[in-house]
């Protein structure tokens, strides 16, 4: 299952809070794809998951990070 | 309250021996040293002492020392004029990513940056293939990063470079009235407001074996002398006071990254831990904006500098930041000086967290 987050003209850190809040709604093994064409969004949506321990799984289209809920 | 300047980074309040040194130079510095009688004499004695004095603190000699009217513009000098003696060899730039925006802007076309790792040192094996490409003019390598403050291997890489037969620049803004430079440069900027001497005053240092076209082929045209004496003067007193000053600012900062971390949760303490520079701090607060976390500790007398894009002009997040893959989001960098006390950073570290609690909240987090 993949949702999708649109978060297109979000300045930072309005996609990562719109990330935060989405990961916890959806089941362990899920996708999240986040649309955001901030420029910072290519940088804190990885960092994000990092501190967060969850799966970075890139970007597979641009202004569009794809993240994968693993906890 | 006593409003908490944490800025150093950007510029250092000014020195009182640079103070005093100013209203003396005023009086006994104003003359035009390129003259012959005899105040443009004197004028000229201070200069050359000037010189001296900085060439001693930096291991140089006198004639390597040029003044400039900022770091900036010492920056542009060093690129241009190593690049314009190396035309038959090649053209391109290598520099780190994580260079100042002064050493990007001045880079021109042909550049090539070299990644750094999670700390912001660079990649020693990308460093080696970047240098080791024909064409290269030139290689830029901060000293120590303005924004995280990792300390480069600078020798090593101009171990490196010299293998190659390539020349150094070496921006040391952050490094010089505080810390050496390591050897294996061939040209240095720095800057006197980073050290506490007055803003316009800028260091450029061009080894003797090293070719270099001069930018300004028919004389710079008049400098500010009594600035410049007075950050002559103010490098010796930090240089003097440097051990010290360092000791106490180390434990500062030690203080304010295990702090904030233990304190403030979702967090991100930035830069490597233990090699870098004695007076700055830099973290990211996930989930907070940069300009309201910099707003509202301003309202509490705080003054920082932040590397989030909603701080920048040009709306974008750092590109150092980006490049170690750090959060560029939230981010504050806490740079110390003489003046700072031990008070001061309690206070910032007692009021810090509910502060990034209340914006939390703003957003719902």
């Amino acid at each position: 299952m993949t949702a999708e987050l649109n978060c297109l003209g979000q300045r930072c850190p309005l996609p990562v809070i719109a990330l935060a809040k989405k990961l916890p709604t959806v089941a362990i093994g899920d996708i999240v794809r986040v649309l955001a064409d901030d420029p910072a969004a290519a940088v804190d949506i990885p960092a994000w998951c990092r501190m967060r321990g969850q799966e970075f799984l890139g970007s597979p289209a641009p202004a569009a990070f794809e993240v994968r809920r693993i906890s | 309250m006593q409003p908490a300047y944490f800025d150093a980074a950007t510029a250092v309040p000014l020195h009182p021996v640079a103070k005093e040194a100013l209203i003396a130079a005023l009086d006994e510095g104003w003359a035009d040293p390129g003259r012959l009688y005899t105040q443009a004499r004197r004028a000229r004695l201070l200069l050359e002492a000037a010189q001296g004095a900085v060439a001693q603190i930096l291991g140089v000699r006198s004639d390597e020392v040029t003044f400039t009217p900022n770091g900036t513009e010492a920056v542009r000098a060093a690129i241009s004029g190593a690049l314009a003696a190396r035309k038959r060899v090649g053209q391109v730039l290598v520099h780190s990513a994580v260079e100042h925006s002064a050493v990007l802007h001045a880079a021109g076309e042909q550049s090539v940056s070299v990644k750094v790792d999670n700390t912001g040192r660079i990649d020693s094996a990308a460093w080696e293939s970047a240098i080791d490409q024909p064409g290269v003019g030139l290689a830029a390598l901060i000293s120590a990063s303005h924004e995280v403050g990792t300390l480069q291997p600078v020798e090593w890489a101009g171990e490196v470079c010299a293998r190659h037969g390539v020349p150094l620049f070496v921006d040391a803004a952050m490094s010089v009235g505080r810390i050496p430079v390591p050897d294996g440069w061939n040209l240095l900027s720095a800057s006197a407001r980073k050290w506490g001497g007055p803003a316009g005053v800028g260091v450029l240092v061009v080894r003797k074996a090293t070719r270099w076209v001069s930018p300004w082929p028919h004389g710079q045209g008049s400098l500010d002398l009594p600035a410049i004496l007075a950050a002559a003067a103010s490098l010796q007193a930090v240089h003097a006071e440097a051990a010290s000053e360092n000791a106490r600012l180390s434990a500062l900062v030690d203080r304010i990254r295990a702090t904030v971390a233990a304190t403030v949760p979702d967090v991100e303490i930035v830069g490597d831990p233990g090699q870098r520079l004695p007076h700055l701090a830099t973290f990211s607060c996930l989930y907070v904006d940069g300009e309201s976390l910099l707003h509202a500790l301003d309202r509490r007398g705080f003054a920082v500098s932040s590397g989030s894009s909603c701080t920048s002009s040009t709306l974008q997040p750092s590109h150092v930041l980006a490049a170690m893959g750090a959060l560029t989001h939230g981010n504050i960098r806490i740079s110390l000086h003489r003046e700072t006390t031990s008070s001061d950073v309690d206070r910032f570290l007692a009021e810090l967290p509910g502060i990034v609690k209340d914006l939390r909240a703003e957003v719902g987090m």
